[in-house]
């Protein structure tokens, strides 16, 4: 085999079309719009888990807040009839991810696990990846924040603190699906079972509206909700194939 | 002897060329002295500012990252490309009149370009890790993402500064020994170097005519490549309004227009304050607004279709786009830009307009103004109109922003400046060749 036989192999293994069904699980999550309350329990789950720094009065003026999930509001309608609609918005982990193929450094690509990861090292704050995802789920960390006296004792250890020019987003709690992974290898099993891993949001979730778990895995509860007749996408029709998918809510027409 | 009516002499072209650079006045030095200033106040101070404490110094905000660093990127990119572009293209076709525009030109597009690639170092986060961005072997054993059109755009720069540096110089040689052989002391040392031993055989200049040809008709796809890249950073998100395959002719388009205007500038203040008027005339002015008009005509329609695409897509979002643009927040903005880019240059039909040379500094001015406002434009209305309606925002530049793009023009002003008095700023041998031929009896008669 010669040089160009090998290139030209390497190059068809690294271009195949659908590639990312091979990874060793596809974390997705769902989210049942008809359970979620809004009540914001998530975000605050997040918060704690992932060190997510509190940008304070100021900054959350000039729309800097940082939320790896946060809870869009839709009204519809106008007052007396107006409708509230909740969508919780986090990373999609797109698997066709437009941020992943614009960073210049590679600091974001896909794992092995069908996760779109943040290497924070490697990021040099160019923050196209912010522009190019539709989901507008990316942060970027515009100062250095540091955490008053007592409240640097709450960090996650498991958890790097981001310093300044940096981007971030949802992991789906990747130190979570670390830990569960070695605990399973001490027990000697070489897959997760559904549930052996929940991310923050999906654990603090008071009415379930959240699911997590591996769509390769037929037996999870994630596989069968996905499979609901009212799953889709948000923004399904640019094609970047979500990992995070969405139980339409049913409309009641009482009237 | 009647001074005015006696013709340019060859040794007149010299000595006006040198005496540009070994005469300095005062004025020259408080130029200097006021743009170092500025641009140490207002660039490099805010920069540091900025680097110690983080880009929220800046006026970026969670759906609009991208903000008047990126506008004032694609700003000097594009005023970089009429430079060395127009050189090679007028180069190329035989133009006569380019022979006493193009070194300053050229010059344009080098420090444009220097100070775009600074643009980049103040827009990033974390520019000390900047050189990630370049493939290099290294002991992490990384490559940079070679599928990233920000990856394409810091080749294709690298490749066009190198280009253009080289065809500047090239061209400059015959130049420089010319001065060499006029100057003493360390400028002699400094143009003995620089010349590379030029003694002006014929064989020489055979080699540098066919070099430089050959370089020429190189960098016309080079340059029009460049800005065709730089516009895939927005086209090839998702973004609509961004999202468009016209972006590439539109941004090509764009820079060589703003860049045209931007040697008309150059063009008023060399022939203003370094005495350049028998050099420069009506003629360049003339031909350069014939340029621009064509230019702006073309923008124009570009500019149309841009928004004939956006409502032929037929999607919402495209259509809140559109209104955003035309209506929304920025609205203001767009329609002077309108006024600066498209319907101010029509007065260049007239050829009493274009033989004009301040109200064509005035119109060129304008016109730089209002494409610095397109690339603001570009960025601001469509990142704070994504898809997400709970994402939308509008962002503001901060003052640390504003002072630093003041700042660069007068770092962009410094390096000019600094050049003027290092390269001769118009090239000598090539207005010799649009002069008579000196006779030797005449000039024997006279004496």
């Amino acid at each position: 085999m010669n040089f160009i036989d090998r290139f030209v192999a390497g190059w068809a293994k690294y271009r195949k079309p659908g590639y990312y069904e091979d990874f060793d699980y596809a974390w997705t999550m769902t989210i049942d719009l008809d359970r979620c309350s809004g009540c914001g329990a998530c975000v605050t789950a997040c918060q704690a888990e992932n060190n997510i720094p509190i940008v304070g009065e100021e900054e959350l003026r000039k729309g800097r807040e940082m939320q790896w999930i946060r809870i869009e509001r839709y009204w519809e309608g106008e007052y007396p009839n107006a409708k509230l609609k909740f969508i919780p918005m986090l990373c999609q982990h797109c698997d066709a991810a437009p941020c992943e193929t614009v960073c210049p450094v590679s600091a974001t690509y896909h794992n092995q696990d069908g996760l779109n990861t943040q290497i924070y090292n490697r990021c040099i704050g160019t923050r196209s990846c912010a522009v190019y995802c539709p989901y507008e789920v990316r942060y970027f960390n515009y100062y250095d924040h540091h955490w008053d006296a007592p409240l640097e004792q709450q960090l996650n250890p498991d958890v790097t603190v981001r310093e300044k020019g940096v981007m971030e987003k949802c992991t789906f709690c990747v130190q979570r699906i670390r830990q569960a992974k070695d605990h399973a290898k001490d027990d000697g099993r070489r897959r997760l079972r559904d549930g052996d891993v929940q991310p923050a949001c999906v654990q603090s979730c008071p009415t379930e509206a959240l699911n997590f778990g591996d769509r390769k895995d037929s037996s999870s509860k994630v596989y069968r909700s996905m499979h609901d007749p009212r799953a889709y996408h948000v923004l399904e029709e640019l094609n970047t194939l979500p990992s995070v998918v969405y139980l339409k809510k049913v409309e009641t027409h009482a009237d | 002897m009647p001074t005015e009516e006696k013709p340019l002499q060859f040794a007149d072209v010299n000595n006006d060329i040198v005496r540009s650079l070994v005469v300095t006045g005062r004025n020259y030095y408080i130029t200097l002295g006021i743009a170092m200033f500025v641009a140490l106040a207002c660039f490099f101070f805010p920069w540091f500012y900025q680097l110690y404490y983080g880009i929220g110094a800046a006026g970026m905000n969670h759906p609009t990252v991208w903000g008047t660093y990126l506008a004032s990127f694609i700003f000097w990119i594009g005023l970089s490309h009429s430079g060395t572009l127009l050189s090679c293209v007028l180069h190329i076709t035989n133009s006569e009149w380019r022979k006493a525009m193009y070194r300053s030109a050229e010059a344009m597009t080098l420090f444009s370009l220097l100070v775009a690639a600074t643009m980049v170092m103040v827009h990033v986060g974390r520019p000390w890790f900047i050189h990630w961005a370049a493939p290099y072997p290294n002991q992490m054993g990384l490559w940079p993402n070679f599928k990233s059109p920000l990856l394409f755009d810091v080749m294709a720069i690298t490749t066009y500064l190198t280009g253009s540096l080289i065809f500047i110089y090239m061209g400059s040689i015959p130049d420089f020994a010319a001065v060499r052989d006029r100057t003493s002391g360390w400028r002699r040392h400094l143009y003995v170097l620089l010349s590379l031993g030029w003694r002006g055989t014929d064989t020489e200049w055979h080699r540098l005519g066919w070099a430089y040809t050959f370089l020429a008709v190189l960098i016309i796809p080079l340059a029009v490549s460049v800005h065709s890249i730089v516009s895939w950073d927005f086209a090839m998100s998702l973004v609509p309004g961004l999202h468009q395959t016209i972006f590439a002719p539109y941004f090509v388009v764009g820079a060589i227009y703003s860049g045209t205007a931007g040697i008309v500038t150059v063009m008023f203040v060399l022939r203003k304050y370094m005495n350049f008027e028998h050099l420069i005339t009506q003629l360049h002015f003339d031909n350069l607004g014939k340029l621009l008009l064509f230019l702006s005509l073309l923008w124009t329609y570009i500019n149309m279709l841009e928004l004939f695409t956006g409502w032929y897509s037929g999607t919402s979002a495209e259509y809140e786009q559109i209104k955003y643009k035309l209506t929304g927040f920025y609205a203001p903005l767009y329609w002077e830009m309108i006024l600066f880019c498209a319907v101010a240059p029509l007065l260049m039909f007239s050829t009493k307009f274009r033989t004009s040379f301040v109200p064509m500094l005035v119109l060129s001015i304008a016109i730089n103004i209002g494409m610095y406002t397109e690339r603001f434009l570009i960025i601001a209305t469509t990142l704070s109109r994504q898809y997400l309606p709970d994402a939308w925002g509008v962002y503001v530049p901060s003052l640390v922003e504003i002072s630093i793009l003041v700042g660069s023009l007068a770092v962009f002003v410094t390096l000019f400046l600094i050049f003027v008095k290092i390269f001769p700023s118009v090239s000598i041998y090539e207005v010799k060749e649009t002069m008579p031929q000196p006779r030797k009896r005449e000039a024997n008669l006279e004496s």
